[in-house]
């Protein structure tokens, strides 16, 4: 095995054009698990630790480029009004020692149905910045995932940065699992309202493939409030609009039976935690709490 | 690979590290400091918590070679670092006086871990809610206490820390 530690952005896309079988680390949380336990024995570790520029974020007008190796506690940290929907996902993710280390990037580059940051960047909006030595393009978050623990790039690529649309409504993300801390994710669902473009999007984890977002749910409520007049109002939701909207989240699942839970549970706690999550942020949003959602 | 860090203050040289090899190995079985136990080498337990330039992270998750050039400190190092800290000259670190006062310690095999990361608790909030205690230490696992003792160490660590400024 050798270790490459790039001290630059250029000089880590030129070591990976050169050995692209180099596997990055990151955090390590996920790459040295592997390694720890021998399931995997690559034969380049790519450092990027060493690459300053991945540990910054910067705020535009309406997003946030966030580096690739920022860790979730400085998510919660320091980008909770931008990103509430990320933010509280990222408190989930396994305990502090973890979140000080792990990282968005690294949970994009596992690409694992069950990546808790997965439904909120779905939620929110998102593009994933990936380069090569050979240029940089953009990937929507939704095309990102190309099945169970598969993804977009290519073999020379890495992952820049996430480029995150700046919320402009409430956001919740929910999870289920045994306890609070340390639990991959039973099932998962993030909601954002939009309030700008007057839409509501969603993000579902670990109840396919890969994380999802229920379109049909997203597209009834959008008419339903804007037939309503339920933006400018501000008005309670339909009990039976809420419900339709459950039922539709949890359609857009196509989950499996594993040990961590079946099939039907899965479905059935996507449509409740889809329930519970839209009354949150629409009551904040009634609340005229624009964007600081209140924690669940 | 040779790897150099600091660890406790004091710089260290490690030869032949295998490019695979967790900072948890380096410091227990080529720099002799055992104190950070290995219990499960995939991040789940806490028993490994170090500080890493000043950040609690699970050692056996820290390649080698990120460590490079770091500040590391272990248990074995938390008295030094409590009296740098506080200027007071007391054999053990605060949080370690008060998990012995308080017996939470049986086994004593999460021990370790949970004293780093304790320290680092009282260090960024040094009077801490029962919420902020749970949180801090949802990394750590003990099958021994219950936990019963371990919060009630802290909360002591944290009460003698407020009175002695
Ligand atoms: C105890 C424990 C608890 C956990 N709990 C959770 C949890 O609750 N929720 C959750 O979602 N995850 C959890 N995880 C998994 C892990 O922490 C996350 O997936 C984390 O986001 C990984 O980030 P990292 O920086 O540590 O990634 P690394 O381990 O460094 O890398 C992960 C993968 O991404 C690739 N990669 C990293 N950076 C890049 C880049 N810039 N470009 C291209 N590829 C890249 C690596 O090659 C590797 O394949 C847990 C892990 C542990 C050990
Ligand atoms: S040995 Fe590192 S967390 Fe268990
Ligand atoms: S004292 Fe035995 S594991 Fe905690």
């Amino acid at each position: 095995m050798d270790f490459l530690r790039p001290a630059g952005w250029e000089e880590a896309l030129a070591a990976k054009a050169e050995h692209p079988t180099a596997v990055p680390i990151a955090g390590g949380t996920d790459v040295m698990v592997e390694i720890n336990f021998d399931h995997r024995r690559p034969e380049y570790l790519l450092d990027l630790t060493r690459v300053a520029e991945l540990a910054e974020w910067e705020a535009t007008d309406r997003t946030v480029r966030l580096g690739a190796g920022v860790p979730y506690t400085r998510i919660i940290e320091e980008l909770r009004t931008e990103l509430p929907g990320l933010a509280l996902a990222a408190h989930t993710v396994g305990s502090p020692q973890i979140r000080n280390r792990g990282t968005v990037g690294g949970n994009l580059g596992a690409a694992s149905p069950a990546g808790d940051a997965h439904p909120a960047l779905l939620a929110a909006g998102a593009e994933v910045e990936v380069a090569s030595v050979r240029g940089t393009r953009l990937i929507p978050v939704e095309e990102f995932f190309t099945g169970v623990k598969r993804h977009a790039l290519e073999p020379d690529e890495l992952i820049r940065a996430v480029h995150i649309r700046r919320a402009d409504g409430p956001q919740q993300f929910s999870k289920v699992g045994t306890r609070n801390a340390m639990v991959i994710a039973v099932c998962a669902f993030a909601v954002a309202l939009h309030p700008r473009t007057r839409t509501v999007r969603t993000g579902i984890g670990s109840a396919a493939p890969t994380p999802v977002r229920a379109h049909e749910a997203e597209e009834f409520l959008g008419a339903a409030l804007e037939e309503g007049g339920f933006w400018d109002s501000g008005a309670p939701l339909e009990p039976s609009a809420v419900r339709r909207f459950a039922e539709l989240c949890a359609g857009a699942c196509r989950p499996i039976d594993d040990v961590r839970g079946t099939a039907a549970y899965r479905r059935r706690a996507v449509g409740v935690m889809a329930r519970r999550t839209l009354g949150w942020t629409w009551q904040a949003y009634r609340e005229g709490e624009g964007r600081t959602a209140p924690c669940a | 690979m040779r790897v150099n860090m600091t660890v406790n203050g004091r710089p260290y040289e490690a030869d032949d590290v295998w490019e695979g090899e967790s900072l948890l190995y380096v410091l227990r079985e080529r720099l002799g400091l055992p104190g950070s136990k290995n219990a499960c080498e995939q991040g789940e337990c806490g028993s490994c918590t170090v500080r890493l330039d000043g950040v609690p992270v699970c050692a056996c998750l820290v390649a080698a070679g990120q460590a490079e050039g770091c500040e590391v400190v272990t248990v074995e190092g938390l008295a030094d670092h409590a009296r740098q800290r506080s200027g007071q000259v007391a054999p053990l670190a605060p949080v370690q006086q008060a998990f012995i006062d308080s017996g939470a310690v049986q086994c004593g095999f999460c021990t370790p871990g949970l004293l780093v990361a304790a320290d680092e608790l009282l260090e960024r909030n040094p009077d801490p809610s029962d919420a902020d205690i749970r949180e801090a230490l949802s990394g750590n696992l003990c099958r021994c206490t219950g936990y019963e003792k371990i919060l009630d160490a802290v909360r002591l660590a944290a009460a003698r820390t407020g009175e002695a400024v």
